[in-house]
């Protein structure tokens, strides 16, 4: 069984020029241990999506259809008590700027064993040496020392780490990470994401990795969904999405990165920009920038359907519903 | 080595940056330091950089959050005053010229690009304002339907309309806006363009259409860039030499064809196996250890040395310097001494 399905989601923001539909309608699961990559530009809905599983949506944004199962229970219509429960306790969060992720007044110690009292049964004593344990598993060295440091103490890659230790404080089944290397350099993203891999595995714990970096979903995640105005525009596993996208917009986001192997005079770019929420336009939202478009596509609207090529890539595109429709 | 043998024909490069240092006071306030006895206490953000560029080509800075890429930046433009070094301009003191009462002369040929085009353009001034600005302020033109016109050629110019010119910042993307930028740089036709991080603040398929017009542009008018960012893939894209900066120091500035396909300093072998590769999926990296230490407290001799595989006694102890090596230029005693 999945560890969490979600089900024909959809976010909406009501604003005065009438209601915006930021995510329209996705479903994904993730199963127990998997890594899903969610990928996409900037306003696509990715870190929209992992604010709903993790029930922190900021008003006015609210769930206005679909649902959500975390291990066959149904998470997104719960209050806000209920929610507390589950969140850190089964669904641990790590965001992209560990600075703001961690009380400045508190010592690092006092953040963690406050995260696993609330979750835990366990003694302050207790509790603090699972703390130590925490911090020396995301690699940091004196633990024992560095517990109780305050966050300014730490240095950017550090204070990730402390912010990982803190997500897995109470042995949660999934962990949701919206960009958590955008804000570090290359070398210290590389001991992050490698961290974040050997840890996950070793406490059997879900990841759903919220990033904009093909490079680090490439390496990192077991499953990848590419997302584009709100909608889940193909979705399977990481090679084949990666070496065979079968959606346009896959297949020109793969062309934009520069590649550091190769030289290029020029490199491959998608005209235009993702539309706004106020003028997504009918039929596949992609169809005004995408160089295969169809008659089709300006009228209605592709579902995800599974691919010829490969069986467990689903993608939403015309030109691959052709046969099945 | 077809370029050094014209060498003498050549004409000398555009821009050459000699020995320049910046070194900030980051002391607490005197006070202070009078009742809790601190000593004064100095960063050195750059300390000794030296290169050239010649006309029409481009140079980018690399190098991880902190390593002065971006207050080379600065002192290129003439933001900063150097502490110690020069920097010459087509045969010109620049730092002397910047502060002459020709000044503008200069700042007209020397423009740069910002990283965040949230930040460089002011909300509140329609786009004409924005790129007409430089254009009033250095008198080049005074007739407002010319001024027009100008706009519109500069905004045509890096794939924008005329219709938005009385536009206002808000009702454009990060790509757009980091276009109007352009624009704006390229105002005064500058001969020199200073470009710090001008995409990292964009989105890949977006970064690709900013990347495509500032070659495009280069081609046309002969610009010469200084491209600083951290991502290794856009250098190699956009550079014809790369410097690899650690610590204020540059440790390795080579062509690049040379330092992508043969690293040698073991800081710009680090960074390049950290970048994650598309093509094998699922294949871990080797991440290196450690972090980038504290300027404030710069760890003895080779500042990289206690990151670095190579590092022996000596290392620790002697500040390698930038040497001439097989034609690239190199601080790296292992290197040197050829045992990598």
């Amino acid at each position: 069984m999945s560890l969490l399905q979600v089900k024909n989601l959809v976010v909406e923001f009501p604003s005065r020029h009438g209601t915006l539909r930021a995510i329209d309608g996705i479903s994904f699961e993730i199963a127990p241990g998997e890594i899903l990559g969610v990928v996409g530009e900037s306003g696509a809905g990715k870190s929209l999506t992992g604010a709903s599983i993790i029930g922190l949506l900021e008003p006015p944004g609210r769930i206005a259809g679909g649902e959500i199962f975390l291990q066959g229970q149904r998470i997104d219509n719960l209050n806000n008590d209920q929610m507390r429960s589950i969140r850190g306790r089964k669904i641990g969060a790590i965001f992209q700027d560990p600075l703001t992720s961690l009380n400045p007044l508190y010592s690092v110690g006092k953040q963690l064993i406050e995260t696993i009292q609330a979750h835990l049964p366990l003694s302050h004593e207790q509790a603090r040496q699972r703390a130590i344990e925490l911090l020396q598993d995301t690699g940091i060295s004196a633990a024992t020392e560095r517990i109780d440091h305050f966050p300014h103490q730490f240095s950017g890659g550090m204070r990730q780490r402390v912010v990982i230790a803190l997500a897995l404080a109470a042995e949660p089944q999934l962990i949701v990470a919206d960009e958590p290397t955008t804000a570090l350099d290359v070398s210290i993203q590389a001991q992050i994401i490698s961290l974040l891999k050997s840890i996950c595995k070793k406490h059997g714990a879900a990841v759903m990795l919220i990033t904009h970096d093909m490079g680090v979903i490439a390496e990192t995640c077991d499953r990848v969904a590419v997302m584009y105005a709100g909608r889940i525009v193909e979705i399977g596993p990481v090679h084949q999405v990666i070496n065979h996208p079968e959606h346009p917009y896959t297949a020109g986001l793969m062309a934009s990165i520069p590649d550091i192997e190769v030289d290029r005079e020029r490199l491959n770019q998608i005209d235009g920009a993702m539309p706004r929420l106020n003028a997504i336009p009918p039929g596949c939202a992609f169809n005004p920038r995408c160089p295969q478009v169809q008659a089709r596509c300006r009228q209605e609207r592709p579902e995800l359907v599974l691919t010829e090529r490969f069986e467990q890539t689903q993608v939403a595109c015309w030109l691959h519903a052709g046969a099945t429709a | 080595m077809s370029e050094q043998i014209k060498a003498p024909q050549a004409s000398p490069p555009l821009v050459v940056a000699h020995d320049l240092a910046k070194t900030f006071d980051v002391s607490a306030p005197w006070l202070n330091r009078v009742m809790e006895g601190k000593p004064r206490q100095l960063l050195k953000a750059v300390d000794g950089v030296s290169f050239e560029i010649e006309k029409g080509k481009t140079l980018a800075l690399v190098g991880e959050s902190g390593c002065g890429k971006s207050t080379v930046a600065r002192l290129l433009v003439g933001l900063y005053e150097p502490t110690r070094g020069g920097l010459r301009f087509d045969g010109q003191d620049a730092h002397a010229a910047f502060k002459s009462k020709d000044a503008r002369q200069i700042r007209q040929r020397i423009q740069m690009i910002f990283q965040d085009p949230y930040a460089s353009l002011n909300p509140r001034w329609t786009v004409q304002a924005i790129v007409g600005e430089p254009l009033h302020e250095h008198g080049l033109i005074h007739d407002a339907d010319e001024l027009e016109a100008r706009v519109v050629e500069l905004l045509q110019s890096v794939g924008l309309s005329a219709l938005d010119m009385v536009k206002y910042p808000h009702q454009f993307s990060g790509g757009q806006r980091q276009r109007i930028s352009i624009a704006r740089a390229l105002a005064t036709a500058p001969e020199f363009l200073v470009c710090d991080e001008p995409t990292s603040a964009l989105d890949v398929s977006v970064q690709a259409q900013v990347l495509n017009i500032m070659k495009d542009l280069q081609r046309e008018r002969g610009l010469t860039y200084l491209f600083i960012s951290h991502n290794l893939a856009v250098v190699r894209h956009v550079s014809d030499k790369v410097g690899v900066m650690y610590l204020g120091q540059l440790v390795e500035l080579a062509d690049k064809q040379s330092l992508f396909s043969n690293p040698q300093h073991p800081y710009t072998r680090m960074l390049l196996d950290a970048i994650p590769k598309m093509k094998d999926t699922g294949r871990a990296r080797t991440p290196v250890q450690g972090e980038v230490p504290n300027p404030l407290n710069p760890p003895s001799g080779c500042s990289f040395h206690p990151r670095c595989p190579l590092a022996n006694s000596r290392c620790k102890a002697e500040r390698p310097v930038l040497q001439n090596l097989n034609g690239i230029q190199i601080a790296c005693h292992a290197v040197q001494e050829g045992r990598h």
